[in-house]
Parts: structure tokens; sequence; C-alpha cells
């Protein structure tokens, strides 16, 4: 019986989401940088003739002004989520809530801020 | 037993020793598709293995013997960008021309490609209707934001995703109407989001495209 509960933690850890989950860093240069940009600045490749701008994700002014739960909850859900544009996708079919919590966190490393902060 | 496997019904066509010793290398022939973003970065070309499932037959030789770019930043456009002085610029010295065949050549190729039938289940029973679609263009920039990633004139768009001005010359009506509904049905980890257009709206925007390529572009 043992044997077999080791058996199936080893299971879990390989097949838990977290064993496929990418780090933040190659999901917003695979996912994010096309419009937001290789600085993270809202000037990516697509923004040419954008109608809105894509938030500049290293200005600690307006990231500030957003929870970590409302980064969440636009990143997995998209910009109409929270009255903002349809052109900032929902991300939900192709990121787990685990690497939407890592590119929260990620994005607090490139505005070097936290809310209210 | 020996004749029986010598009949060419049993034989590989030229055309599917042609895909396997010229294409393969960069496009996957056999599927499954890429389930995570590390194997998906591997691929040096769209996956081909539902190829039967995608591409008008008719477009398929014509563009196999003279190439033009469909995806103005490549296959990654991370591998393709730089910065620019006002934004990120396309480096187009990294780009190169896609390999061109010969026009029995093409006409084999295209043949075994047609004959690679994935992911049939996903293009769904029901008939598509074509249509005028009013507010097409709209539906499509405005509505939905696809714009964002694709261009829908030489010039105007987005350029990570693959233009789609010609779109409606390139692809079926049902694999487009199939892959806008779940575009990770068909590859997991790729770059188009699911924009999640109600069901009613899917078959405008294809007409929107299917009218777009009649345009004479370029
Ligand atoms: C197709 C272009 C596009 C892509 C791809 C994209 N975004 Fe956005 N994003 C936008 C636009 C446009 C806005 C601005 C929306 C507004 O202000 O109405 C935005 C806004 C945001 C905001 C700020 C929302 C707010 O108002 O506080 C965050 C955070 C964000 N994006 C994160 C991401 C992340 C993370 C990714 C990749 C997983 C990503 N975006 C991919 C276009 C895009
Ligand atoms: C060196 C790598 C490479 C080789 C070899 C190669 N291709 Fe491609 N192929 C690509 C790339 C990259 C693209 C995307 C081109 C674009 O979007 O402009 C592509 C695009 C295509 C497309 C259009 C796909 C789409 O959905 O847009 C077809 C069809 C195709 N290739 C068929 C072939 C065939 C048939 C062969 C062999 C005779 C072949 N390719 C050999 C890299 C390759
Ligand atoms: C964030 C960028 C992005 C947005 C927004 C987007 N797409 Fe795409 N689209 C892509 C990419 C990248 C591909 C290539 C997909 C792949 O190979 O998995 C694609 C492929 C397609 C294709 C197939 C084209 C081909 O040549 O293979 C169609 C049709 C399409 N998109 C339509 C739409 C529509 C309609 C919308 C809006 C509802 C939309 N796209 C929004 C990036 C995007």
């Amino acid at each position: 019986m043992r044997g077999l509960g080791i058996v199936f933690i080893a299971m879990a850890i390989l097949a838990g989401p977290r064993a496929a989950a990418e780090t933040a860093k190659n999901n917003y240069n695979a996912y994010c940088v096309q419009c937001h940009g290789l600085r993270g600045n809202g000037m990516g490749l697509n923004t040419d003739e954008m109608s809105v701008q894509p938030r500049d994700h290293s200005d600690a002014k307006s990231m500030s002004g957003r929870s970590d739960k409302e980064l969440f909850k636009v990143i997995k859900e998209g910009g109409l989520a929270i009255s903002k544009s349809v052109l900032m996708p929902a991300w939900k079919d192709v990121l787990s809530d685990d690497e939407i919590n890592d590119l929260v966190g990620f994005l607090r490393d490139v505005c070097k801020c936290t809310h209210g902060n | 037993m020996l004749a029986l496997a010598a009949t060419p019904a049993l034989a590989k066509s030229s055309g599917t020793i042609l895909l396997q010793e010229r294409c393969a290398t960069c496009h996957d022939l056999k599927g499954p598709a890429a389930v995570t973003l590390s194997a998906l970065r591997m691929r040096k070309g769209p996956d081909l293995f539902y190829a039967g499932n995608k591409y008008r037959a008719g477009w398929l030789v014509r563009w196999l013997e003279k190439p033009t770019r469909i995806r103005p930043a490549g296959m990654f456009y991370l591998d393709h960008i730089k910065p620019g002085p006002k934004r990120d610029v396309i480096d187009t010295t990294t780009l190169t021309p896609h390999l061109a065949l010969n026009a029995g050549d093409a006409v084999s190729a295209a043949e075994a490609l047609m004959g690679l039938k994935a992911n049939g289940k996903l293009l769904g029973t029901k008939p598509f209707i074509p249509g005028p679609s009013p507010m097409g263009e709209m539906t499509f920039d405005k509505f939905y934001g696809c714009t964002a990633c694709h261009e829908i004139e030489p010039e105007f768009g987005g350029l990570s995703g693959p233009e789609v001005y010609t779109a409606g010359r390139r692809l079926t009506p049902e694999f487009m109407l199939s892959f806008i509904r779940d575009p990770q049905a068909w590859n997991p980890k790729g770059l188009m989001p699911n924009k999640h257009v109600p069901e009613a709206n899917i078959p405008k925007l294809v007409n929107f495209l299917i009218e777009l390529a009649k345009k004479d572009w370029k």
C-alpha cells in the first residue's frame, strides 16, 4: 500500500498542471509581446493601427492602480471583463490559472510596483 | 503476398515520398498538435497533418509552385522582430523565402496533402451557407478586435498572425468556421486566443473573409 501511495504522489506531480506550466517570461514573450512589446511598454509589433494603445506594463503609476486580483481577471477574461477594450484578449483557453498568477508576478517585476505603490 | 505489396494502391505515392523527403523537417505530417509552448516553439512551419481539412486544393498547387509570404513576421513573430524607433518592427533580414516546387511536384505534393485528413470531427456536419456579409468588416475589426493580429489588406492590420485578406482563397469555409470557434482545438498552445464569438456571428466573419479574398490583391 505504501509503495502505491508513493506511485500516486509521483503521478500527481508528473500529471499536475505545474508539470506543463511554462515560465511567465516564456508565456509573456509568446503571447503578450505581439501587442505589449519587447520592452513591455505597449509599443508592440501589432500596434500601428490599434484604436486603443496596449497598457505600458513598465509604467508604475498606472500599474500600481490595479490590484493583483484585477490583473489576474483581465489576463484570464480579457479587457471587456473589466470594462476595457476588446483588443485585450482573454487568455483562459491557453494559460492555466497558475500560469496567469505567475504572469501577475512577472508584471509586478516589470513595473517595479505593487498595488498602491 | 509479395504481389499484393507491390500493387500501386499499397505503395507510397510519389507525393507522399516527396513530403517525407522535402517537407517533414519543418512540417508535422502526422500529429498530434503540440500541447506545450516549448514543443510548439520547436515547430519550423505550420502543422500540415490536417491539410486535407484546411486548404483549398487548387490554392495549394498554385502556392507550392509560387509561394508568397502568408505570415508577415514569419512562423513565430518573436524570432523575427526588433525594437524600432517607435514600436517593434519586423527584421526582414531574418525571413527566408519558402521553397518552390516544379509544376509536377506541386500537383503530387498537393494530392498527398489533401489526403491528410486529421481533425475531421472538429469541422461539424452543418453545411456552410455562403452569403453577403453586411457589417462584416465592422464585426471583424471593431466588435472582436481581430484586426489586432491580422492584416485585412496589405499594410493594414496586425502582423503577428497570418494575413487574412487571402484566407478565403487559401482555406475552406468549414475550417475557418471551426478555427474561429475554437482555435485551441486545432492548436492547443497556439497564439490565437479564443475570442468567444457567438455562434450566430461566426458565419458572418467567414463570409466577410470569403468576400474580402475576391478583391484583386497583388
Ligand atoms: C491583441 C493585442 C494584445 C495582446 C496579445 C495582449 N494584450 Fe494586454 N492589452 C491590450 C490592449 C489594447 C490593452 C488596453 C486596454 C484598454 O486600456 O482598454 C491591454 C491591457 C492590458 C492590461 C492592463 C489592463 C488594465 O486596464 O489595467 C494588462 C495587465 C494586460 N493587457 C496584460 C496582458 C498579458 C499578460 C498578455 C499576454 C498573456 C496580453 N496583455 C496580451 C492588447 C493586448
Ligand atoms: C525550411 C522549413 C520548411 C520546409 C523544408 C518546408 N516548409 Fe512549408 N512552410 C514553412 C514555413 C515557415 C511556412 C510559413 C510561411 C508563411 O506563413 O509565409 C510554411 C508554409 C507552408 C504552407 C502554408 C501553410 C499555412 O497554413 O499557411 C504549405 C501548404 C507548405 N508550407 C507546404 C510545404 C511543402 C509541401 C513542403 C515540401 C515540399 C514544405 N512546405 C517545406 C517552412 C518550411
Ligand atoms: C492575438 C492575435 C490574434 C487575434 C486577436 C486573432 N487572431 Fe486569428 N490567428 C492568429 C494567429 C497567430 C493565427 C495562426 C494560428 C495558428 O497557427 O495556430 C491565426 C489564425 C487565424 C485564421 C486561420 C488563418 C490561416 O491562414 O491559418 C483565421 C481564419 C483567423 N485567425 C481569424 C480570426 C478572427 C475572425 C479573429 C477575431 C475573432 C482573430 N483571428 C483574432 C492570431 C490572432
